[in-house]
């Protein structure tokens, strides 16, 4: 017995761990969602959650259903990949109003728009167009040349 | 973009890993060393480096509790990082850290700190008054049993907490290499022997970070050096560097002979922005230096005061040489394009989150916390001072 009582703080110790251990099970049941886990390492609810976020992009075929003439001069242009919302915004809510006018988006400024992809930069590749917007245009935006639709120069801009 | 060259791909312009997950490493990797250390008196039973064996343990525990600093002020949502405990994932190996270290810091170091302690908690309980008498008290886990009997028994748990401590610091700084070495998508980390590279450049960083620091705090305490203890500290020392620059001198042969695809790229890094950090910093001053010192000291019988000012030097360049190579492995690791076709620079910032002000911050908060540790349990006994030695 007297082992024991020698080794009474040993014990104390252990306790402590113990303690420790159960106060950690205490807090995560309180921390960890219920839903953890229901699907995989995520909380379970966040799909409904996610499921319940209003739509707010129209997609690019609602958009060509309106703007036909739009969507036949992207075909022939560099931009034919580039999606309608990727630079008008989301437009959910223009394409479902009973009156698109009263929600027509903004005209995106060029002169901002623009360099967001055509900046100059040394990670991408050499065919793709870019420019020192400085240099290129002095400050202009770029829409008095490029038709952002069509944007190369040999479709119908100014030369 | 300026300090940009060649192709970069967009995420690698600017470095995601900073001065402070630099700093991880290499903090680790001092816990590591000094446990090593002193586990070479327990277990081991190398009798003249048992003035180093407290502060050793000391040394790891003032750095292990700053060790998740780095990583917490690099994370954007610090707040979030419990949630590595609550809910781990068994592929992160950044979780499965998360509970190595709290294993290091609890199941090993603290216990193994308590048990070489308690007779002197329990005296200090006793002995000490006001908020230190209950800081004491609570240390003794409300036992103050002393007995010869329960002495013994805390020496051969203490024991057995070492012999299972050697493992489990080989474990805590071989996963920080196996972090790294194990992102495969990086031919500068992606190397089976990253771990064992860091478990010995771990070794050195400690043992000669408990060295100088016993021989500075010893001379602040006016104290005579135990030059048995130094000599004996400092011969492990040089050793275990033998090793760890050959392993490292292995990988590099290794890298250089198979020339894989990355070899061109890396090469040029190395002639280049790393010249300075990695030559002339890591190997010829940080390595080949203090490894020549030490080496001189072994083969020639050289006056005490010498081998002091010998030691020290070699301590504090292996301590620059290993930060350098824990640079050049994080910073350096993140300098090339994957497409092997690019550079990019690291600017350090100053002031910043992660700048060079909280680097030199955390370096130097173990410090604080080890004198604190020295203050609440000294690492030495009152009795034994002995009067300073002549030429000290």
């Amino acid at each position: 017995m007297s082992v024991f009582k020698d080794a009474g703080h040993l014990f104390r110790f252990a306790g402590l761990f113990v303690l420790a251990f159960l106060l950690f099970l205490v807090i995560r049941h309180f921390v960890v969602p219920p839903s953890f886990g229901q699907y995989g390492h995520y909380r379970g609810a966040a799909m409904g959650e996610i499921a319940a976020r209003p739509v707010k992009f129209a997609g690019h075929e609602t958009c060509e259903a309106c703007h036909s003439d739009v969507a036949d001069a992207k075909k022939a242009g560099k931009h034919a990949h580039v999606n309608c919302e990727a630079c008008h915004g989301p437009q959910e809510k223009h394409a479902t109003s009973d009156d698109p006018s009263a929600t027509k988006p903004p005209l995106p400024d060029s002169a901002v728009l623009c360099v967001r992809c055509h900046t100059a930069s040394a990670a991408k590749p050499k065919g793709f167009p870019q420019v020192n917007p400085a240099e290129h245009s002095n400050g202009m935006p770029c829409d008095t040349c490029h038709k952002p639709h069509n944007p190369g120069m040999d479709a119908g801009g100014p030369k | 973009m300026s300090g940009v060259e060649g192709f970069m791909y967009p995420n690698e312009y600017g470095l995601q890993w900073s001065i402070l997950i630099v700093l991880y490493p290499y903090i680790t990797g001092l816990v590591a060393g000094a446990f090593i250390l002193a586990s070479l008196e327990r277990v081991f039973h190398v009798e003249a480096v048992k003035p180093t064996y407290r502060l050793a343990l000391l040394t790891a525990l003032a750095f292990l509790i700053v060790a998740p600093l780095p990583l917490q002020l690099h994370l954007g949502h610090p707040e979030r990082s419990p949630e590595m405990y609550f809910t781990p994932h068994s592929t992160s190996a950044m979780a499965m850290f998360g509970y190595v270290y709290l294993w290091y810091l609890m199941a090993v170091l603290v216990l193994e700190i308590w048990l070489d302690y308690r007779r002197e908690i329990v005296l200090l309980s006793q002995s000490s008054k006001g908020l230190l008498r209950v800081i004491y008290r609570i240390m003794t886990l409300g036992s103050s049993n002393i007995s010869e009997r329960s002495l013994a028994i805390d020496n051969r748990a203490g024991w057995i907490v070492t012999v299972i401590g050697i493992p489990s610091a080989f474990i805590l700084h071989g996963y920080v290499g196996f972090i790294f070495g194990s992102i495969k998508a990086n031919p500068w980390w992606s190397s089976p022997l990253m771990p064992v590279v860091f478990i010995f450049s771990a070794m050195v960083s400690g043992i000669a970070c408990v060295m100088v620091l016993y021989m500075a705090i010893t001379k602040l305490r006016k104290q005579s050096i135990d030059m048995r203890c130094v000599d004996t500290v400092a011969m492990y020392l040089f050793y275990v560097f033998i090793i760890d620059f050959s392993l490292e001198m292995l990988d590099l042969i290794h890298r250089v002979y198979e020339a894989d695809e990355s070899f061109r790229s890396l090469n040029f890094l190395v002639h280049t922005q790393l010249y300075i950090p990695h030559i002339v910093i890591q190997i010829f001053l940080g390595t080949l230096t203090p490894i020549i010192l030490l080496g001189i000291t072994q083969v020639v019988h050289l006056p005490e005061v010498v081998r002091k000012r010998m030691y020290a030097t070699a301590g504090c360049l292996t301590l620059i040489g290993i930060f350098a190579m824990r640079w050049n492995v994080v910073i350096g690791g993140q300098l090339f394009s994957k497409s092997f076709l690019g550079y990019t620079t690291y600017k350090i910032g100053l002031v910043s989150k992660e700048g060079l002000l909280v680097a030199v911050f955390l370096t130097i908060l173990p410090l604080f916390i080890l004198w604190a540790l020295i203050k609440l349990l000294p690492p030495w006994p009152a009795n034994t001072a002995q009067a300073p030695a002549a030429g000290d």
